[in-house]
């Protein structure tokens, strides 16, 4: 019988308070954000329809972290997806948001399927929808039958999370979404994909072979590369920012599977850590593409462009809105002392301390996931050099950023709260540690009261015994004293004139904004360095009044999405193809239909005979 | 009080000691190849000549350009104090283990390839556009090493394995790995040329053109302290001969002349790369940085086998 009244509709454990704040952190500056951010740009009653979207969206993120019962969580799952469609096709005059909304509704969708065909196998073995009925019926399932569930929880979590390659709605519905929605969406709404998995794989499910880890972590390093070269080709700042959450969501993918992992290899104090590292990139994640989204938001609304080859030197005229997307900047590409290098840190603290307690070629394994992180890193880095250099510094390409002018007070307070929560989230490492811990025990089922990390007000020492130290607080004020020490050397005697003059020009002419490097010119040796992933085409265009006069010459680089055009176009294909075929059954004859009809009622009476 | 006083000499003596070691590089260069060469002081007469000289900022320079020096100089610095110098263990060592190091350095990278793009400047966008290509490899490569260090020390902390006793086939491959990173971290030969400004080929020197006068001081100090901070780290690798613990300064300056033969010794072989390599171009860097990160799973299957 079904179980309709059951007994956890909600639950309250560590984990899904930890999401719930995670939701809340962000949904809060992004709705005072979108005070500012909605004045003008549309008219009075879509804007009351957007907040009644946006109280949809964010309620029902809400009831899918804490979701205690499968039903629940299916329909606050399906609330989201559908209330998040409609925020990116919001925009609804735009050809490109339709677009964008189709290829996010069939993704989603085709991941909602997996996710209730694994639920509906799970519901097999335990007869009710309860999350606890389930993880006692999980206990007794045979190992086959977790695989196959295991699998497609995978896929259907993973599309909604964005790992590579089930990443190609990403890139399309982020960008297209009002900012503030956007910066909703990739700060929170890919994680509660995180969440599922934490909650139905580790939780219900309990990881059993230890290729689950595995596949998790090669998943995640495709994520977190893939992401980010693409990120590094993008000049549509919501874009570029949109492959970075594939990125980042690779990153925090390496914490969850390195967790998994060393729960098979039964290392539990490794696993909450590196658990606790994956939580921690998740706020950390959520808190700082948030800010970035909104700042991106701060200058598509004062420039009117997203193409960050028409801006440059925003520095000047939106000073508050550069200084939060440089602390955005500064904490995505994991430096020091701010939020981004704290979980960075631990999660490359998680292999490396996972690799001296597994054996042989394991070792070597992780070793290379850890490098790839670290090049991941370092990527990200030169992608946030080129966002927040050619976008902001440097003088303006185009007269969209000569005239912008800085955003308005409400959308200012959401981008300074987020960016002190950068800062905040580095600094208090420790504490917020010692919560991430338990909810990472708790989500592990792990009895984590004898394995304290050893902490104290300012070191975190993720293995007692073996000393290793960060210390975030420690670390901001050597550098803080170390610059000041900088400075008084620098005006230790007499101040010397400084002089304002152009930038050296070769002694040719006066440069203009004509002469910068451009984004696809910083790109360049990234392009090429890539180019068996990348396979960039260019193409040239001559225009002569004769032979020996070139009167016009344009250039395009451009791409190619390997994923969308090896994988994607050809399904598509197959699928028009079989579309087209199958109208050959209804031609739109009435007697045809009738004849359907009557064969289908006589083989509904024979199998009631036979069967 | 004893820990302040420690930290302060061992910046001190970064600050003093960093540009002679370029010096002496400089003249073994030019001792090699048949010339006299100027003397090893020269880089503290051109940091001398640079802090008198005034300054010339671009006009369409921001924030970002006046900060980006002492961004750059604090944060060399402060991995300049995770270094065990005189003692066993670097009293700054809870602040951070050789991984966050890493992300320090990058810290200082970070604003630095910002300034360059800052003034608008061509040459500082190549510039910019090559050192974060060039660094975003490196990271791999340098990562590799540490994972390396860490399997045979079972630590990250730096102290552990500058207290560790024996010498092993691993360290020294480990080392071999971070020496090549350590070419390309403080643009030398192949990688980069610290003797030209020619726009082919130039990558630091780009960044740094519209700089002058007293910021243009300071990042050289900082190039030149973030060299000797590599330096000891490799010497620290490959001959991890123990180290006092503190308490004990008279001790400590001995086994800090000890460290110097051993800097030297590094010195001669950057110097000796400098002058048999010929300059790669760009794109061959990541050959050569693959190099290294190859060197990085040699050392790393040596520790794993436990030689």
């Amino acid at each position: 019988m079904l179980d309709l009244l059951p007994k956890h509709i909600f639950l309250s454990d560590p984990l899904s308070l930890f999401f719930l704040f995670v939701i809340f952190i962000v949904s809060l500056p992004s709705a005072i954000y979108s005070f500012g951010y909605l004045k003008g740009e549309y008219p009075l009653k879509k804007i009351i329809l957007s907040w009644f979207l946006l109280a949809i969206f964010i309620l029902s993120m809400a009831a899918v972290v804490t979701a205690g019962n499968v039903l629940v969580f299916l329909v606050a799952w399906e609330m989201m997806s559908l209330a998040s469609y409609f925020l990116v096709v919001f925009d609804t005059t735009h050809e490109r948001s339709i677009k964008a909304g189709t290829i996010y509704v069939v993704m989603t969708q085709i991941g909602a399927a997996f996710l209730i065909a694994a639920f509906m196998i799970m519901y097999s073995y335990a007869r009710s929808f309860d999350l606890f009925a389930l993880k006692n019926a999980c206990l007794a399932m045979p190992a086959q039958t977790k695989n196959i569930i295991f699998v497609s929880l995978l896929i259907g979590f993973g599309t909604k999370a964005g790992i590579v390659p089930l990443h190609i709605w990403l890139p399309y519905a982020h960008p297209q979404a009002p900012s503030h929605i956007s910066s909703i969406m990739s700060g929170v709404m890919i994680k509660t994909a995180i969440y599922g998995i934490i909650r139905f794989v580790m939780f219900i499910l309990g990881v059993s072979a230890a290729w689950w880890g595995v596949l998790v972590l090669i998943l995640a390093v495709i994520s977190c590369l893939v992401g980010v070269i693409y990120a590094l080709m993008e000049h549509d700042i919501k874009k570029l920012l949109a492959y970075h959450s594939v990125e980042n969501i690779g990153i925090i993918l390496l914490g969850v599977g390195l967790a998994m992992f060393f729960t098979s290899q039964g290392l539990p104090y490794l696993a909450v850590f590196s658990l606790m590292a994956g939580l921690y990139h998740l706020v950390n994640h959520a808190i700082f593409k948030g800010l970035l989204f909104l700042c991106a938001g701060s200058v598509y609304k004062a420039t009117g462009t997203r193409d960050i080859e028409k801006l440059g030197g925003l520095i000047k005229t939106m000073p508050y809105t550069a200084a939060y997307f440089l602390l955005g900047a500064m904490a995505i590409s994991a430096l020091p002392p701010l939020n981004g290098f704290v979980s960075e840190w631990l999660t490359l603290q998680a292999f490396f301390l996972g690799a001296l307690n597994v054996i042989g070629g394991t070792k070597l394994f992780l070793g290379f996931c850890a490098v790839m992180l670290a090049l991941t890193s370092g990527l990200a880095a030169a992608c946030f050099v080129k966002a927040f250099g050619i976008t902001f510094l440097a003088g303006p390409r185009s007269h969209y950023a000569k005239e912008a002018k800085e955003v308005s007070l409400s959308m200012k307070a959401g981008m300074f709260f987020l960016s002190l929560l950068t800062i905040v989230f580095g600094l208090a490492a420790t504490m917020i540690i010692r919560y991430l811990t338990r909810a990472a025990g708790s989500a592990m089922d792990i009895d984590i009261s004898h394995m304290q990390f050893s902490l104290n007000n300012i070191t975190l020492n993720p293995q007692a015994g073996k000393s290793i130290y960060l210390s975030p607080p420690l670390l901001a004020l050597v550098l803080l004293v170390l610059g000041i020490t900088g400075l008084v050397i620098f005006c230790a005697w007499r101040r010397k004139r400084s002089v304002r003059h152009n930038t050296w020009d070769c002694g040719y002419y006066r440069l203009d904004a004509r002469n910068e490097y451009t984004a696809t010119a910083f790109s360049k040796p990234f392009r090429i360095a890539f180019s068996f992933f990348l396979l960039p085409y260019r193409k040239t265009q001559k225009i002569r009044e004769s032979f020996y006069h070139v009167r016009s010459f344009t250039y395009e680089t451009h791409t190619i999405q390997v994923f969308k055009k090896y994988l994607y176009d050809p399904v598509l294909v197959l699928v028009f193809r079989s579309a087209k075929s199958m109208r050959r059954l209804q031609p739109g004859s009435i007697h045809l239909y009738l004849m359907y009809i009557f064969i289908t009622i006589i083989l509904l009476i024979v199998f009631m005979r036979w069967f | 009080m004893n820990k302040i006083l420690l930290l302060t000499l061992q910046l001190a003596f970064f600050i003093t000691v960093a540009p002679l070691l370029s010096g002496l590089i400089t003249k073994i260069k030019n001792n090699i190849r048949m010339r006299e060469g100027q003397s090893v002081f020269q880089p503290y007469y051109n940091l001398v000549k640079l802090f008198s000289k005034s300054e010339v900022i671009s006009g369409t320079a921001s924030w970002i350009f006046r900060s980006a020096p002492f961004v750059v100089f604090s944060s060399t610095l402060t991995a300049a104090l995770l270094i065990p110098v005189f003692i066993f263990t670097s009293p700054a060592h809870t602040m951070g283990d050789l991984l966050a190091m890493v992300f320090i350095f990058a810290l200082g990278r970070f604003f630095l390839a910002l300034a360059a793009l800052d003034t608008g400047s061509s040459f500082g966008g190549m510039g910019s556009s090559r050192e974060m290509f060039i660094s975003s490899l490196v990271e791999p490569a340098l990562c590799m090493v540490i994972f390396a260090v860490s399997l045979q020390f079972g630590s990250t902390d730096i102290s552990t394995f500058s207290g560790a006793h024996a010498i092993s086939v691993s360290s020294i491959v480990a080392a071999l790995a971070l020496f090549l990173v350590s070419i390309a971290e403080t643009s030398r030969i192949p990688v980069d040329n610290q003797e030209t400004h020619l726009e082919l080929t130039m990558v630091h020197e780009a960044m740094v053109l519209e700089y002058s006068g007293r910021p243009l001081a300071l990042i050289e100090m900082a190039s030149y302290i973030k060299q000797m901070v590599f330096f000891f780290l490799i010497a620290q690798i490959v001959f991890p001969i123990c180290l006092p613990s503190y308490e004990n300064l008279a001790q400590a300056f001995s086994w800090a002349s000890w460290y110097c033969v051993r800097i030297i010794l590094i010195s001669i072989a950057a110097a000796l790369v400098e002058v048999a390599v010929a300059k790669m171009r760009l794109l061959r860097v990541a050959d050569f940085l693959e190099f290294a990160f190859v060197l990085g799973v040699i050392a790393c299957v040596c520790a794993i086998v436990g030689v």
